[in-house]
């Protein structure tokens, strides 16, 4: 809980930092994860063909959780638990995000020894690939986008704001 | 900034500035729950905002606006009335800070002449419908559907070039909202915030910078700023232009698309296609600029071609013997806004405790949140100062972003400015976090060159 006279800073004030930051990371197995659409998803690259990836993801609340190749093909790995996949995307999600902030996404019960794919126990669903393929490659897509010289006044409200 | 400009600028402050804000902060919570459907309290807070406007030539708008919403039409149009209403508000509130703190440091500051600009197209008819879906919803009905429902609109918005700005806010905008879920259980809404936001975007017209006039001379780097969010990146060159005989404040910037896993140091390897910028930047060199457009709000649109870097200088110096004579540049209608001031200052023999920067007996709070991530500039560097560097920010007050400092740090001499590892850290500690992490911005290129174009 915030003390009164912090929230009335975070309710009137232009610049507040709202979204908790993001720690760096190695980007090269899981190059992309996010909490959204009541998901924890992402991509991971295939150890083995680098032209391959798969699309894991862990349902929020339910803990129900997929894993297929981005063309729909299951993932051999998932047999009713966590295949290596989900195993590493739920680990660099705790990197990135930190596992307080994970586990509250997913409404986990999580101590502080508790390894957090453990407690995957909602089963297989079926997979949600497509979407998140796609959010992954518009996620990408803005690193094609070009930069400019031209002044961006709007980001006067995006100050870069250190870890707190 | 000696004492007394201090003293000026803290001691007193511009009259009817809380009584402005607290009319804007009861339309903000009335967004807060949505505008469909307000109970009196709220509709009576944005009857008052649009009754404050009452003799300008917007009056007649936002009070329609505010009767029809209040009654449960809550059409576009009406919208736009009274986020200009707010907008105005807003404005007045910056054009009196800026006011005071001119009067108090004693700066001159150009008269905005242009004249108004005429948009091309709508391209923003998407992003305004999603905007008014937000109001009538509010902000604690906001869910993971309702953000995601912008995605296609907001791609339209980062290819042409005068809806980018635009594009930039509504992803951070859209990026909060999805962090902040649920919103309905959210402890504080960032009310204001998120209240500033959408009122930018629903008045914004796509409009491309337009230059003033071209200018040629040597341009002195004052300290440089990062702004970010998951999606964006600018950095902002605060610098001091010299041409013939004029001498005036300028910003230079380079702003650059990119995604939330690349942060701290490595953001600046997204600028690399202008490595003389950073290298003014990193080296504090000056550079002298031949033919750069320069907009009436005093950007200075930076192009590689047009400059060439020349010796290095202490900014320390610039500051020291430049910012008193130099003019301010006026600032554009639509930015009138105290979020965008940002007034380079220079302040000296000062003592630091506890987040306030003390001079002659008058305290500055500063703004140590505003240090990047992973930059040269400490909080413990600004702690032990006992020269700055910053801009001078207004939220609620007044305060102090640090661009550069300098200081005895374990009896050692210590500068440290926010753009020293523009060209990479040089810190070995940092490097080999670096070494650690890789580099992001490389894999994910390798990436996006095997799976987009397939």
């Amino acid at each position: 809980m915030l003390d009164s006279q912090e929230s009335a800073a975070r309710e009137r004030r232009s610049t507040v930092r709202v979204v908790p930051p993001v720690r760096p990371r190695k980007l090269a197995k899981v190059p992309f994860v996010e909490l959204a659409d009541g998901r924890l998803q992402g991509v991971v690259s295939s150890g083995s063909d680098i032209a391959r990836v798969y699309v894991s993801s862990v349902a929020a609340g339910s803990r129900t959780f997929s894993c297929s190749t981005n063309n729909n093909r299951p993932c051999g790995g998932l047999r009713g638990a966590p295949c290596k996949h989900l195993q590493a995307l739920v680990a660099e999600a705790v990197l990135q995000y930190g596992k307080e902030r994970v586990a509250r996404y997913l409404r986990v019960e999580a101590g502080p020894d508790d390894d957090l794919v453990r407690l995957l126990d909602g089963g297989q669903e079926s997979a949600q690939a497509a979407v998140v393929f796609s959010r992954f490659l518009r996620h990408l897509s803005y690193l094609e986008l070009p930069d400019t010289t031209e002044p961006v006044a709007e980001m006067h409200w995006f100050p870069a704001m250190g870890t707190p | 900034m000696i004492g007394v400009q201090l003293e000026k600028l803290v001691a007193e402050a511009p009259a009817g500035v809380e009584e402005a804000l607290a009319l804007a902060d009861g339309f903000d919570d009335a967004l807060v729950h949505g505008l469909a459907r307000m109970n009196d309290v709220q509709a009576a807070a944005v009857a008052a905002l649009a009754g404050a406007l009452g003799a300008s030539p917007l009056g007649p708008a936002a009070a329609e606006a505010a009767a029809k919403i209040a009654s449960g039409s809550v059409s576009e149009e009406h919208l736009v009335a009274l986020a200009g209403a707010r907008t105005a508000v807003f404005g007045a509130v910056h054009d009196a800070l800026l006011a005071h703190l001119d009067g108090a440091l004693g700066r001159e500051r150009d008269a905005w002449e242009a004249a108004p600009q005429a948009p091309s197209g709508d391209a923003l008819a998407g992003s305004r419908s999603w905007l008014q879906e937000l109001a009538i919803t509010g902000w604690r009905g906001v869910g993971d559907e309702l953000v995601s429902a912008a995605d296609q609109t907001l791609e339209t918005l980062w290819d042409a070039p005068a809806t980018r700005g635009t594009a930039m806010l509504l992803d951070g905008l859209a990026a909060e909202l999805r962090a902040a879920s649920p919103i309905a259980t959210m402890d504080v809404v960032p009310a204001r915030r998120w209240a500033d936001l959408w009122a930018r975007a629903l008045l914004a017209r796509p409009v491309a910078a337009r230059p003033a006039e071209t200018v040629s001379g040597r341009l002195l780097p004052l300290g440089v700023e990062v702004q970010e969010h998951g999606t964006a990146v600018q950095m902002v060159m605060h610098a001091v232009l010299e041409t013939g005989g004029a001498t005036r404040l300028v910003r230079t910037s380079v702003a650059a698309p990119k995604v939330d896993t690349i942060v701290g140091p490595a953001v600046w390897r997204l600028l690399h296609r202008y490595p003389l910028f950073l290298k003014a930047v990193a080296e504090h060199r000056c550079v002298e600029v031949t033919g750069l457009p320069l907009t009436a709000g005093g950007d200075l649109l930076w192009s590689e071609e047009g400059a060439a870097i020349r010796a290095a200088t202490d900014p320390f110096v610039t500051a020291r013997v430049q910012l008193a004579q130099a003019t301010a540049p006026a600032v554009p209608p639509l930015d009138r806004h105290p979020v965008r001031i940002a007034e380079p200052v220079l302040l000296e023999d000062y003592s630091v405790a506890d987040g306030v920067l003390t001079l002659h007996g008058h305290g500055l709070a500063l703004d140590l949140d505003r240090l990047p991530a992973g930059g040269s500039v400490t909080p413990e560097l600004v702690a032990a100062s006992t020269a700055c560097i910053g801009l001078l920010r207004w939220d609620g007050r007044w305060s102090l972003q640090v661009l550069g400092a300098r200081g005895k740090v374990k009896r050692t001499e210590v500068e440290a400015h926010n753009g020293d590892w523009a060209q990479g850290p040089t810190d070995p500690k940092v490097l080999k976090a670096e070494a650690r992490t890789g580099d992001a911005v490389a894999v994910l290129r390798e990436r996006a060159g095997r799976l987009l174009r397939k």
